[in-house]
């Protein structure tokens, strides 16, 4: 079970890594939306990771450890929150600077650089 | 009620801005109310915080177990002479933010006074806390407040600028958040003293993954307090923020650099063992180099907002040094140096703004414009807030300066501290000089400057509380430098802090 949860919250992380330097605001916000997701994961596994134990004293012989699971609920508060403000921001920014760049302008067309009008040739 | 006194700060503002949102303050028309409301907040925070001081120097450091759950396991607010000085610093910032806001720049959004109570909040917050989640969650209050605020008024590049730093501050957050899983996972436990007396017991292999940990939360306030690579963000925020809100942000970075010093000098210090130091090899060249850079950056400036983003740097890149010596006397002089720092460059913010309003269009771009119609008075007040950013005597920023000279002990020490440190005060001193001559002294010849508004009693105000605090500071040095000293020997001694904690038994 512990390899599986590695391989998720690590392909969680690297995705969420990969969107967030993307360049337009769509990405980005997906990206930090993973990254929430897999720091929420990780934050869980804190405290060691554990099928059949109860958090609560007295219920089982061993019990988990209550705090990570607190500490996973507040965490998945705020990044909701955060998340909300960020989607908002970014039409605002959408709206505001008329393009969906993180850097508010739009990058010049590479391709049209590089390559020769032919026309006018 | 003296037995709470610690908390008092943090409740105040809470609960003042909540009820600010509520029918007899909330609407657009009731912007008198809530100035009064917003006064009488900030000045309770800002008696609360100095009845708070003074028990503090009295009888000694505080702890406040919230809900009665003690140490380790509860959350625990810690009030030293360090974290009530900053507290009381955060308040007086506030106090002159607040005044130099009723001019009518807290007219243009209806939640302006709410916000700067919740940003206050989270800063109070962050300073008195001692349980890393939990400056993790005011770290997270401050932020979206300071989010919001940054939107406060009109402007395109205000969104441009956000985007960026909200961006970049939520990945700040989830590294946060990997931090303490990581340093939680090993230590188990969150509670900073805690966490300094189960670090020095890890066993070689943990030992590895606390230093990772460790290293990550160095990038995260890092990112916060604007260190060298993480840096890129300041100049354009702060810059782009209305005045008021650039003012308030002056201490944001100091919240960072603050939780450097708490965090690497309790958890990874002298009594870490095999982990003791172990970010030193790192910031003194981060620390030189963000010196360095923000003072180029301040030569290069276009505009006044961003000279003073960049001399937000060079106070970052000095407090850092103060930080990378690790004596008491060297934290001690930081520590002057960024009472110092947040007040004279919260006051340049607002000068700019002032500045900004009777040069019509052209702002506070260094190009010729419009003359500037009051212009005795602004002048007067530039000058003295560039002399005591500089570091000229006889104002605060020399004695800073001087203090900070003065910790640097052996040869190689003395070397890189006192050239860089006063050949970045040459610079900077170039850099205001050229700012004045163009902004006061290179004008057009028509008389366009009639037109231009007086500047409201309220600003003058809210810029002269601030740039007031500059010479009262050197007026009583002796007696803050001591006081300094006090609140640094007070943070170096961890085994203290673990005996007042009651974290002796666990640790045998």
């Amino acid at each position: 079970m512990e390899t599986l949860y590695v391989i998720c919250v690590g392909v969680l992380t690297s995705c969420g890594v990969y969107l967030c330097l993307r360049g337009r605001t769509f990405s980005v916000v997906v990206g930090l939306t993973m990254l929430s997701y897999a720091v929420n994961l990780f934050l869980f596994s804190s405290g060691r990771l554990n099928l059949k134990d109860a958090a609560i004293l007295g219920m089982s012989d061993s019990y988990a450890d209550p705090l990570p699971q607190a500490l996973t609920l507040t965490a998945i508060v705020i990044g909701f929150a955060m998340i909300a403000f960020v989607v908002i921001l970014s039409m605002r920014a959408r709206a505001d600077l008329g393009n969906d760049f993180v850097d508010g302008n739009e990058p010049p067309d590479t391709r049209k650089l590089i390559k020769p009008n032919r026309d006018k040739i | 009620m003296t037995a709470h006194l610690v908390i008092l700060p943090i409740i105040i503002p809470l609960l003042g801005g909540l009820l600010m949102l509520l029918p007899p303050f909330a609407g657009p028309e009731k912007y008198q109310y809530r100035r009064v409301a917003a006064a009488c907040l900030i000045l309770a925070q800002l008696i609360c915080s100095i009845v708070l001081m003074l028990s503090v120097i009295t009888t000694g450091p505080t702890l406040y177990a919230v809900g009665d759950w003690q140490p380790p396991f509860g959350i625990i607010l810690y009030a030293d002479l360090l974290s009530v000085m900053l507290v009381v610093l955060a308040g007086f910032l506030g106090l002159g933010v607040t005044i130099y806001s009723f001019s009518g720049i807290d007219r243009d959004g209806k939640y302006f006074h709410p916000l700067i109570q919740f940003q206050l909040l989270g800063i109070y917050g962050a300073f008195l806390t001692n349980d890393l989640f939990n400056l993790f969650v005011f770290f997270e209050v401050l932020l979206i407040a300071s989010y919001t605020l940054l939107m406060h008024g009109e402007g395109k590049q205000k969104t441009a600028a956000n985007m960026h730093y909200v961006i970049l501050n939520l990945i700040g957050s989830s590294l946060f958040l990997f931090v303490l899983g990581t340093l939680y996972g090993i230590t188990g436990t969150l509670n900073i003293p805690d966490m300094a007396v189960k670090v020095a017991q890890l066993s070689p292999s943990n030992q590895l993954i606390a230093q990772a940990g460790g290293s990550l939360l160095l990038v995260v306030f890092g990112l916060k307090s604007a260190m060298l690579p993480l840096h890129f963000w300041l100049p354009r925020t702060y810059a782009a923020a209305s005045a008021p809100v650039a003012a308030l942000f002056a201490i944001m970075t100091k919240v960072g650099v603050y939780c450097i010093f708490r965090v690497y000098t309790v958890v990874f210090g002298e009594e870490a063992g095999a982990l003791a130091n172990m970010i030193q090899p790192w910031i003194w060249p981060l620390a030189i180099l963000t010196l360095v850079l923000g003072t180029i950056g301040a030569l290069a400036s276009t505009n006044l907002r961003i000279l003073i983003g960049n001399l937000v740097l060079v106070s970052v890149g000095t407090l850092l040094i103060a930080f990378a010596l690790r004596t008491p006397e060297a934290t001690a002089a930081g520590l002057f140096y960024l009472i110092h720092s947040t007040l004279i460059t919260g006051a340049l913010f607002l000068i700019a703004d002032m500045l900004g309003q009777q040069r019509g269009k052209a702002l506070d771009y260094f190009v010729i414009a419009r003359k500037i119609k009051q212009q005795a008075l602004l002048g007067i007040l530039f000058v003295i807030a560039a002399m005591t950013v500089a570091g000229l005597p006889p104002f605060s920023g020399f004695l800073g300066k001087l203090v900070i000279l003065q910790s640097a002990t052996n040869t190689d020490e003395r070397l890189w501290v006192w050239s860089i440190i006063l050949l970045s005060s040459l610079a900077t001193i170039i850099a205001l000089s050229r700012a004045g001559t163009t902004l006061f002294w290179r004008y057009t010849k028509s008389n366009q400057a009639s037109q231009a508004h007086d500047i409201s009693k309220w600003k003058i105000g809210g810029a002269i509380v601030l740039l007031g605090a500059s010479p009262v500071l050197s007026l009583f040095g002796a007696s803050i430098v001591e006081y300094t000293n006090n609140a640094a020997a007070q943070l170096h001694d961890v085994p203290q802090l673990i005996e007042l904690m009651n974290l002796k038994g666990d640790a045998q």
